[in-house]
C-alpha cells in the first residue's frame, strides 16, 4: 500500500451519497430544447460556428475555440439552430449569457466520427489538438480547458500524474457511478493522459467511502501500471491542492501551478472524455450528473446531453418543488444557488441538489464570533478565518493580505464549523472581489501618473534642447556677422539662396517621407505587439477568472500578471495610436508643404527670369527696394512680437533677420551706386 | 416555496455557540458538586444568585444597547461568566460582593466593550481582580474543607449570602497561603503540623481539581478546546515548580504536584485559560500563552502577595494575547515561513 499524507484542517459533514446510487446511471434522454451557453469553461467564450436555420448532426461543431484558453463547443443531438441568443444560464451571480439554442428533431443524428486505434503513433501536438477540439473542459467543477493543463512546458518534468477521483463533497455521485460502470473508459483515458504527459507515476486517487469504484478500478487497471490509491474521507481532500498534498505529501507554492513541483491533475470524467474523444473520436456532448435531495423522489445519476434544462432533469428524477427550499448546482458546500430550474446544464455541472428545509435549513443570523478557533482547526489551507473575519468586517485589506486570504480556496470548511454560523466564506469572497477591484483603480492610477510624468519630462527635454540649439544658433551667427563684416564680401544671391532653402526644405521632406515609411515598419510591429498581447491578456484573465472560481491560491498571482499584461496592452496601444497619429499629420502635412516648396521654387525661378532682362542699375534699384520692404517687414513683426512678448526665440530670430536685412539694405545701395555711376 | 438566493456552503456543522457554553456550563459541575461536598453549600448558593445577577446585568446591558433579549440571552454566555466568577469566589460571600463582582464582569469587562466577543479581558476575571483589590478581606476569606472545620448548612448558607451581617464566618487560610508563608520549616514538617493537608495537597483542594481536571477533559473530548493552553499552563507550572522544588526544603516552592492540585489550578487551565475570546487564537500561540500564564501563576504564587494568582496571570495574558497572534500566525499552505512578525 502506497503512503498517503494527511493535510491540515477537513471536515467530515454528513455524505448523504447512498441515496443517489440506488440505480445505475440513466440515461436522461432527448429534450425538446437545448440550451448551450457559449462559455461552459474558464477562458475566453466559443464563437458560434453556426446561425439561426441551420440544421446539425450530433456531435457537429456549432461554437469554435478564441484563443488558447477557450474550447469549442459540439452539437449534443441533431436538430436545428433556433437561436443564438442571450438566455439565464447558472451562474453564481445569476447572469444572462450568449447560448446557442438547438430545437432537436429527435433523430440523434450522428456526425461522421474517427477515432484512432493506435494513438501512440500519433504526434504530441496532434493528440492534444484532437483533446482540444473535443471541447473537453475540467468536469470537476471550475472547467478549465483539458488541453491547456496538459500542454506543460516541456521544461518541467512532470513526475505525477493524479486522475482525481476523490469526489468529496456530499451527496455528489456523478464520479463514482462514472468510475462503477465505466472504468475502462477511465482508465483507458488514462493511458492517454498518461502517453501525453508521460510522468514517472500515474496515480487514480478516490476516497476510502467508495470501495464499489475503488474495486472496478482496480480491475481495469490491472497491468497498466496505473496505480489506484484509496484515503480516508475528509472534505476537501478533492481539492487539487489537497490531493496533491495526500498522495505526494508536498504543497503546491503560494500562487504556484501544480506543474511547479511535477504534478499535472484530471479529473476522472475528464479522463473518460478523453478516451472518447480520442479513440471514437466523439467530442464532450454529455456528461453525468447527479439530481438528489430531499426534493427529489428518485435520486439517481443521469447521463445528461448538455444543454438540458435542470427543470427537464429534475422532472426525469421526480421533483416535489414544494419541499424545495434552494436548487443548487454542485453540493453543498461549494455549489451555488440557482434562480430557477430553467437554466441548462453544462459540461461542468457535477449535480443538481434540491434540499428541504429541513435538510439543509436557512442559515440562522449569525452570533458573534467568540474566537474559539473552530475555524481555524478545520482549514485546509492553514488559515486563520476568524481574524481575516475580523479583518475583512473592518476592511482592513493590508491585514488581510498579510494573513494570506488569497490563499482561501473558499471551501467553506471553516462556515461549515463556526458555532455562531457566521458566513466566513461570503466574507472572504467579497474582500477578494474588493481587494482586486482596489488593484485594478490603483493599477489605473498608476498608469496615468507614469503617463504624466513621461510627458512632464519629455516637455523639459524638449525645452532644455530648444535652449541648446538656440545658443548654438546665435553663436553660428555672431561669427558669421563677424565674418561678413571682417570680409566685406556681397553675401550670396538672395533668390538663389531661397532656391537653395526650398530644395533643402523639400529634400527634408523627402527623407521624412522616407521615415515614415520606416515608421509603416514599426507601426506594424506595434501593432502585432498589441495583438499577441491582447491574446495574452485574454489567456491570462481566463487563468486568473478559473483560479477565482477554484478559489485557488494562484489568484493573487494570476492578477498581478493580468494587470501586468493589461498595461502592456494599454502602453502598445497608446504607443499605435501615437504613432498613427502623428504620421497622418506628417503626411498631410508633408504633402502640402512639398507643394509649398515646389511653388516657392517655381516663383524665384520666374522672378529670376524677369529679372535677367533688366538693366544691372535697374536691377540694383530693384533688389533695393525688395530689401527695403522686406526690411521694413521684418521691423513691423519684430515690434509685433515684443508688444505681444513672444518667445524669447521667436524674437532673437527676428533680430538677427532684422540684422541682416539692414546689412543686405546697405550692401544693394552700395551695389546700386556703383551701377549708377559705371 | 421561492427559492432561496444563498451562498455556499450549504450545509452546517452540528456545533452552536449555545452549545458551546451549555457544555462549558456542565463540566463544572463536578468540580461544583466536589466543591459543595468539601465545602459546604456556600459555592452553590454563590452561583444561585450570581446566576440572577448575570442575567439581569445582561439583560439591562442589551436593553440599553437596544438589542434584541432574546437572540443574545441563549447564547447563554451570561451564565457562564457567572458560574466561572462564583466559582473562583470564596463560598458564602455575601450578596453584594457577588452582585459588584458580576456587574464588573458583565457591563465593565463585556459589554463596555462592545459586548460577547469583542472583550480583551476575560469577564470573570475582571469581576475577580476587582473585587480583590476592592474587598481583600472578604475575598481571602476561605472556609475550612469538611474534617478540618464545621461546615455550616444550607440555611446557614443562604444566611451567609443575603443577610451577612449575621453570619458568623469561620476562615482558614488556603495550603497555597501556608506554603507561601513558610520559611523556616522543611515541607515535610509543614505537612505534619497543619491541618489543612492532605495526600497531596490541601485537603478537598486536591479533589476539587482533580474534578476539574475531568470536566476539562471532557471538554476536550466534546472538542470544545484544544488542549494547547491547557496543556502548556500545567506543564510549565509543573516544570518551575520541579526547578525550585528544592528536594522538599524550607525555601521549597511546593511539589509540582502539590501545585497542580491547589487553588484553582485545574479549573483556570480548563475553564479560564481556555476562553477562546480573550486567548491567542492560533495552536502555536494558545501554547505560548498557556506556557507564560504558567510561568505568571508560579511567580505570584511563590513569589506575591495573593491568595491564587490565576486572575492575575491571566489578565497580563490577556494584553500579550494579541502580540502573541502577531507572532505565531500558521504557516499557510504553499508558504515557506509562517506569516508572523512581519
Ligand atoms: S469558528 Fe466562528 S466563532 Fe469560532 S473563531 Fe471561527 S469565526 Fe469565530
Ligand atoms: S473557506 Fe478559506 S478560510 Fe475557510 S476553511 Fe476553506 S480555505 Fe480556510
Amino acid at each position: 500500500m502506497r503512503k498517503v499524507f494527511d493535510f491540515h484542517g477537513g471536515i467530515h459533514p454528513p455524505e448523504n451519497k447512498q441515496q443517489s446510487l440506488q440505480t445505475p446511471i440513466v440515461k436522461a434522454g432527448i429534450p425538446p430544447l437545448l440550451v448551450l451557453p457559449l462559455s461552459q469553461h474558464i477562458g475566453a467564450p466559443a464563437v458560434p460556428a453556426v446561425a439561426p436555420g441551420d440544421r446539425v448532426l450530433k456531435g457537429q461543431l456549432i461554437g469554435e475555440a478564441r484563443g488558447f484558453v477557450s474550447v469549442p463547443l459540439h452539437a449534443p443531438t441533431s436538430g436545428t439552430i433556433e437561436a443564438v441568443e442571450e438566455r439565464q444560464i447558472a451562474h453564481p451571480s445569476g447572469h444572462r449569457a450568449p447560448c446557442i439554442v438547438i430545437r432537436s428533431d429527435g433523430l440523434d443524428e450522428w456526425i461522421e466520427c474517427r477515432g484512432i486505434e493506435d494513438y501512440t503513433t500519433l504526434d504530441k501536438s496532434d493528440l492534444l489538438q484532437r483533446i482540444r477540439n473535443a471541447g473537453i473542459a475540467g468536469m470537476g467543477g471550475a472547467g478549465f480547458p483539458s488541453a491547456v493543463k496538459l500542454a506543460v512546458q516541456p521544461e518541467k518534468k512532470i513526475s505525477t500524474l493524479i486522475i482525481n477521483g476523490t469526489e468529496c463533497e456530499p451527496y455528489i455521485t456523478a464520479d463514482d457511478a462514472l468510475m462503477r460502470e465505466r472504468a475502462e473508459q477511465i482508465v483507458s483515458g488514462a493511458m492517454i493522459l498518461r502517453h501525453l504527459v508521460e510522468p514517472e507515476e500515474t496515480l487514480l486517487g478516490v476516497e476510502d467511502n467508495k470501495p464499489e469504484a475503488i474495486a472496478t478500478l482496480l480491475t481495469a487497471a490491472q497491468g497498466t501500471g496505473l496505480e489506484v490509491v484509496s484515503f480516508p474521507t475528509k472534505y476537501p481532500s478533492g481539492g487539487e491542492k489537497q490531493l496533491i498534498e495526500i498522495l505526494t505529501g508536498k504543497q503546491v507554492p503560494s500562487g504556484g501551478l501544480p506543474a511547479d513541483i511535477g504534478v499535472v491533475c484530471q479529473n476522472m470524467g475528464s479522463a473518460a472524455a478523453i478516451h472518447d474523444a480520442v479513440v471514437l473520436g466523439r467530442p464532450l456532448i454529455s456528461r453525468i450528473t447527479t439530481v438528489t435531495g430531499d426534493a427529489i423522489d428518485q435520486p439517481q445519476n443521469f447521463e445528461v446531453l448538455l444543454g438540458t434544462s435542470m427543470a427537464y432533469l429534475l422532472e426525469k428524477a421526480g421533483y416535489r418543488a414544494e419541499r424545495n427550499n434552494r436548487l443548487v448546482m454542485g453540493g453543498p458546500m461549494m455549489g451555488f444557488t440557482v434562480p430557477s430550474p430553467d437554466v441548462p446544464v453544462v459540461k461542468t455541472t457535477n449535480c443538481i441538489l434540491a434540499p428541504s428545509e429541513r435538510e439543509l435549513p436557512t442559515p440562522p443570523p449569525a452570533q458573534a464570533c467568540i474566537r474559539c478557533g473552530m475555524c481555524a482547526e478545520v482549514c485546509p489551507a492553514s488559515l486563520l478565518p476568524q481574524q481575516m473575519f475580523w479583518f475583512a468586517q473592518g476592511k482592513e485589506f493590508d491585514k488581510l493580505e498579510q494573513h494570506n486570504l488569497f490563499d482561501c480556496i473558499e471551501c467553506g470548511a471553516c462556515s461549515y464549523a463556526c458555532p455562531s454560523n457566521i458566513p466566513l466564506v461570503q466574507y472572504y469572497r467579497a474582500s477578494k472581489a474588493e481587494i482586486l477591484q482596489l488593484r485594478r483603480d490603483h493599477e489605473k492610477s498608476e498608469h496615468s501618473r507614469l503617463r504624466f510624468e513621461a510627458r512632464q519630462e519629455r516637455l523639459e527635454r524638449e525645452e532644455r534642447e530648444k535652449a541648446e540649439k538656440r545658443a548654438a544658433r546665435k553663436k553660428a551667427a555672431e561669427a558669421k556677422a563677424k565674418q561678413g563684416t571682417a570680409n566685406g564680401e556681397a553675401e550670396e544671391d538672395p533668390i538663389q539662396a531661397a532656391i537653395e532653402r526650398a530644395k533643402a526644405k523639400k529634400a527634408a521632406q523627402q527623407s521624412a517621407a522616407d521615415a515614415q515609411g520606416g515608421s509603416e515598419g514599426e507601426r506594424e510591429k506595434l501593432e502585432k505587439a498589441v495583438v499577441s498581447t491582447r491574446k495574452r491578456l485574454d489567456t491570462a484573465i481566463a487563468k486568473l477568472e478559473q483560479a477565482q472560481a477554484e478559489g485557488s491560491d494562484l489568484v493573487e498571482a494570476l492578477q498581478t500578471g493580468v494587470d501586468k499584461t493589461r498595461l502592456k496592452l494599454e502602453t502598445a496601444e497608446t504607443a499605435l495610436a501615437a504613432l498613427q497619429n502623428s504620421s497622418d499629420s506628417t503626411t498631410a502635412e508633408s504633402t502640402s508643404s512639398t507643394d509649398a516648396a515646389q511653388l516657392a521654387i517655381e516663383k524665384a525661378m520666374a522672378a529670376r527670369a524677369a529679372e535677367a532682362d533688366l538693366s544691372p542699375a535697374e536691377k540694383a534699384r530693384a533688389d533695393l527696394e525688395k530689401l527695403e520692404q522686406r526690411l521694413e517687414k521684418s521691423r513691423a513683426k519684430l515690434a509685433q512680437s515684443r508688444d505681444a512678448g513672444d518667445e524669447e526665440k521667436i524674437i532673437e530670430a527676428l533680430e538677427a533677420t532684422v540684422e541682416r536685412l539692414a546689412g543686405k539694405v546697405e550692401q544693394a545701395r552700395q551695389q546700386l551706386q556703383q551701377a549708377e555711376s559705371a | 416555496m421561492a427559492l432561496m438566493r444563498v451562498t455556499s456552503p450549504h450545509a452546517h456543522g452540528p456545533m452552536s455557540t449555545q452549545r458551546v457554553m451549555q457544555s462549558v456550563l456542565l463540566a463544572t459541575v463536578p468540580g461544583i458538586i466536589v466543591l459543595t461536598h468539601f465545602f459546604g453549600f456556600g459555592t452553590l448558593v454563590n452561583i444561585l444568585w450570581g446566576c440572577v445577577v448575570a442575567l439581569s446585568c445582561e439583560a439591562l446591558a442589551l436593553k440599553l444597547r437596544g438589542r434584541p433579549l432574546g437572540f443574545y440571552l441563549k447564547d447563554c454566555s451570561a451564565l457562564v461568566t457567572a458560574f466561572l466568577l462564583c466559582i473562583a469566589l470564596p463560598p458564602y460571600s455575601p450578596w453584594w460582593l457577588i452582585a459588584v463582582g458580576i456587574a464588573s464582569s458583565i457591563l465593565l469587562a463585556k459589554h463596555f466593550y462592545g459586548g460577547m466577543g469583542y472583550n480583551p479581558f476575560n469577564p470573570a476575571m475582571v469581576g475577580y481582580v476587582v473585587l480583590l483589590i476592592s474587598f481583600p478581606v472578604q475575598m481571602t476569606a476561605w472556609a475550612p474543607p469538611r474534617g478540618v472545620g464545621e461546615l455550616p448548612g444550607l440555611m446557614e448558607a443562604l444566611q451567609a449570602c443575603f443577610v451577612p451581617a449575621t453570619f458568623d464566618a469561620v476562615t482558614l487560610a488556603t495550603p497555597l497561603d501556608v506554603m507561601r508563608q513558610n520559611s523556616s520549616l522543611l515541607v515535610e514538617d509543614l505537612w505534619s503540623q497543619s491541618p489543612q493537608f492532605g495526600r497531596w495537597a490541601g485537603i478537598g483542594w486536591e479533589w476539587v481539581n482533580i474534578a476539574f481536571l475531568a470536566g476539562g477533559c471532557w471538554l476536550l473530548y466534546q472538542r470544545i478546546f484544544t488542549w494547547h493552553a491547557p496543556v502548556a499552563m500545567l506543564a510549565s507550572i509543573a516544570l518551575l515548580a520541579a526547578i525550585f522544588n528544592d528536594a522538599g526544603s524550607s525555601a521549597s516552592g511546593g511539589s509540582p504536584l502539590f501545585h497542580l492540585l491547589s487553588g484553582a489550578t485545574m479549573f483556570g487551565a480548563f475553564f479560564i485559560v481556555t476562553d477562546p475570546v480573550t486567548s491567542a487564537v492560533s495552536l502555536r500561540g494558545r501554547l505560548v500563552y498557556g506556557a507564560l500564564i504558567g510561568v505568571l501563576v508560579y511567580v505570584i504564587r511563590v513569589r506575591g502577595n495573593y491568595p491564587d494568582a490565576v486572575a492575575f496571570a491571566v489578565l497580563i495574558m490577556n494584553f500579550a494575547a494579541p502580540f502573541i497572534d502577531h507572532y505565531t500566525q500558521p504557516r499557510t499552505y504553499g508558504h515557506e515561513k509562517s506569516g508572523g512578525g512581519s
